[in-house]
């Protein structure tokens, strides 16, 4: 190769670098400069609010639950929103007016009187235990360890004769829960096809 | 003829029979007052409706009643340093619902496309949480490289980005899939609302923590109560999501997400994750409460459910003449309204003003921006005689906002998200105005 050919050759490579390098200074991203702000999230930081589950049962904490502890929290911190007999509660005195049923409704989906509670629609048990861990109850949500999340959940879903009454909930066990409308779901289907009017 | 038209359209004794019936509206064209109801009454007694000098005569009526002088004979009030408040005559206001986890935004007396900070429609899943800005943290964490978190300040140090940009609830006119029976533009579809929204791409956070191979999904997550998650696809949010920190040049409202919020251009409302604290990448969907008990459309038909179904599409509604309200006399009126998709900018408005046989093109004000409400307008004679008047919005994908009864056979009865139908609106010979069911 000529010495004038590849001193070209270096010219273009500095030109082709240089302005990118001059852009990354200039905004950081995507030339490979990071911008110094924020701090990096520690083990703690992170630990102290990923309580999130998932399908497959990851997150899932240790612990377990039975229905008969389940039923006795139920009755002293759920069942003044949702019904003594989980059926939903209606008044407007109420946080939200009240809580929604959380059993019955199975084979109500394909009518006008649909009912969607956690035994008929739910399609995965994760969501629950997920739920009341961050969201119940309504006036102290947060506030259940993972043995009451898991009695609950064993309480909940045993009313709804999706599990035996005699389980024992765990991470374990709940991962394994398979809910009666699993298959009631598909991916957004739309945009319909609508007829233009020109 | 007249210069005049409206002058010439109404009547002396078309005022007083508009005064005299018996109907909630009487007190004229909007109920819940832009101008106070019994000034609007006196207006109209005096005769300020026939006259050329009805924009002045009313108005000094008012400033008269109010302090006893006319506003010019004595000194006005001294600027104020403090934060600013609209007039005391205007009583527009939000309306809430039953049992208060939301309130409407109030259509029917809107103007142009933004809503006021102030009106902005509500829907809380535990409540407005009290956060001190300097205590609130949002973490980015799961799949990346470097978990990172960062306060509000620094946020406010990336470069910035401002869009405006339409919020809606998929549940917005759920009730007018299935009757006529809400009264108003308000209670029918007041789950909608249009800010100016600044903060930061996510792309450019995203981009700061490093995204792992295989990176799929992120949930995002509030700190209210109710720690309300959604799982959004990274390519979303890689591609025009931001986390705001403000909302119409000042900070974002408590209720619409104080200190920070995520903004996805063109998706339904709760996905928009409010009071944003937390965002964790990972390569599933996470199933959250929000993504499978709520907000999945379950078609009645089938019994089964549409899921990720985010996007809002094509939607149209006539914010005046609408429920609710009564004309007061044949004659002139500027027909307008919102038109709005989340796929892509609005091409066209079509308005019908005898119950969909025939249709005319409206007028689209500038800017027709893409994920934004757009204003439209539309100028007809009223003749006095019944008429059902109605919107349809086609979006630049060649979506045309379909009828009642075409979403009806496709989803059957109770499609409680995500309703978009054609909304109609009757006019009575009398000039009262009512919710209908046209097909």
């Amino acid at each position: 190769m000529s010495s004038m050919l590849k001193r070209a050759l270096l010219g273009a490579a500095v030109l082709a670098v240089l302005p990118l390098t001059v852009w990354a200074q200039q905004s950081g991203y995507p030339g490979g400069a990071a911008y110094p702000f924020g701090t990096p999230a520690s083990k703690a930081d992170i630990d102290a609010w990923d309580k999130d589950v998932r399908p497959d049962g990851m997150g899932l904490p240790a612990g377990s639950g039975t229905y008969k502890a389940g039923a006795q929290l139920y009755a002293e911190q759920c069942a003044s929103c949702h019904g003594a007999k989980l059926e939903g509660v209606r008044d407007p005195n109420l946080p939200q007016g009240g809580g929604p049923a959380l059993i019955g409704g199975r084979g109500t989906l394909n009518t006008p009187k649909f009912k969607q509670t956690v035994e008929s629609y739910w399609p995965y048990a994760s969501t629950l235990f997920d739920y009341i861990t961050r969201a119940m109850p309504y006036t102290a949500p947060g506030s259940l360890k993972p043995d009451e999340v898991y009695a609950l959940t064993e309480f909940i879903l045993a009313e709804g004769n999706i599990v035996p009454k005699t389980a024992v909930m765990d991470a374990k066990s709940l991962a394994k829960v398979q809910m009666p409308n699993k298959d009631g779901f598909y991916p957004d289907n739309r945009p319909y096809p609508v007829k233009r009017y020109d | 003829m007249n210069d005049n038209p409206i002058g010439e359209a109404v009547t002396e004794a078309e005022v007083e029979k508009a005064l005299e019936s018996d109907c909630d509206c009487k007190e004229g064209m909007f109920p819940q007052g832009r101008i106070g109801t019994a000034s609007r009454r006196a207006f109209l007694r005096s005769g300020g409706l026939l006259t050329a000098a009805a924009a002045i005569v009313p108005v000094t009526a008012l400033a008269q009643d109010a302090s006893g002088e006319a506003p010019w004979s004595v000194p006005g009030r001294i600027a104020k340093s403090d934060y600013g408040s609209r007039a005391p005559f205007e009583k527009v206001a939000r309306l809430a619902s039953f049992g208060g986890t939301s309130s409407l935004t109030p259509l029917q007396a809107s103007t142009g496309i933004i809503t006021p900070s102030g009106l902005h429609f509500e829907r809380h899943h535990n409540g407005v949480p009290a956060i001190d800005p300097a205590q609130h943290r949002l973490i980015i964490h799961g799949m990346v490289d470097k978990p990172m978190k960062y306060s509000v300040e620094d946020l406010k140090r990336f470069p910035s980005t401002s869009r405006i940009l339409f919020v809606e609830c998929s549940g917005n006119s759920n009730a007018a899939s299935r009757s006529a029976s809400q009264k108003t533009a308000q209670e029918a579809h007041g789950l909608t609302s249009t800010s100016e929204w600044t903060g930061v791409k996510l792309s450019t956070l995203l981009a700061q923590v490093g995204i792992k191979d295989g990176a799929a999904w992120v949930l995002a997550e509030g700190a209210d109560g109710a720690m309300l998650s959604r799982s959004v696809p990274i390519d979303k949010m890689l591609d025009d999501a931001m986390v705001a920190y403000a909302q119409n040049g000042e900070a974002i409202r408590p209720e619409n997400g104080y200190p920070m919020r995520l903004i996805l251009p063109g998706w339904e409302g709760n996905i928009n994750v409010k009071w944003l604290r937390r965002l964790k990448i990972g390569d599933k969907p996470f199933m959250t409460r929000e993504e499978t008990s709520k907000y999945t459309d379950l078609i009645t038909l089938t019994g089964k459910a549409r899921q990720f179904s985010w996007v809002m599409e094509a939607k149209s509604l006539i914010t005046f003449p609408s429920g609710d309200m009564r004309l007061p006399g044949k004659g002139f009126y500027e027909i307008t309204g919102l038109a709005w998709s989340g796929r892509a900018p609005i091409e066209r408005v079509e308005v019908t003003t005898d119950g969909g046989k025939t249709w005319a093109l409206a007028s689209l004000q500038e800017p027709v921006l893409p994920k934004a409400h757009v204003r439209f307008r539309f100028p007809w004679h009223w003749d006095g005689s019944e008429a059902i008047i109605e919107s349809r919005a086609t979006d630049q994908t060649g979506y045309v906002q379909p009828t009642k009864s075409f979403l009806t056979a496709k989803e059957g009865v109770g499609p409680t998200y995500h309703y978009n139908g054609i909304q109609s609106w009757k006019v009575m010979a009398d000039g009262s105005v009512s919710n209908v069911l046209n097909g």
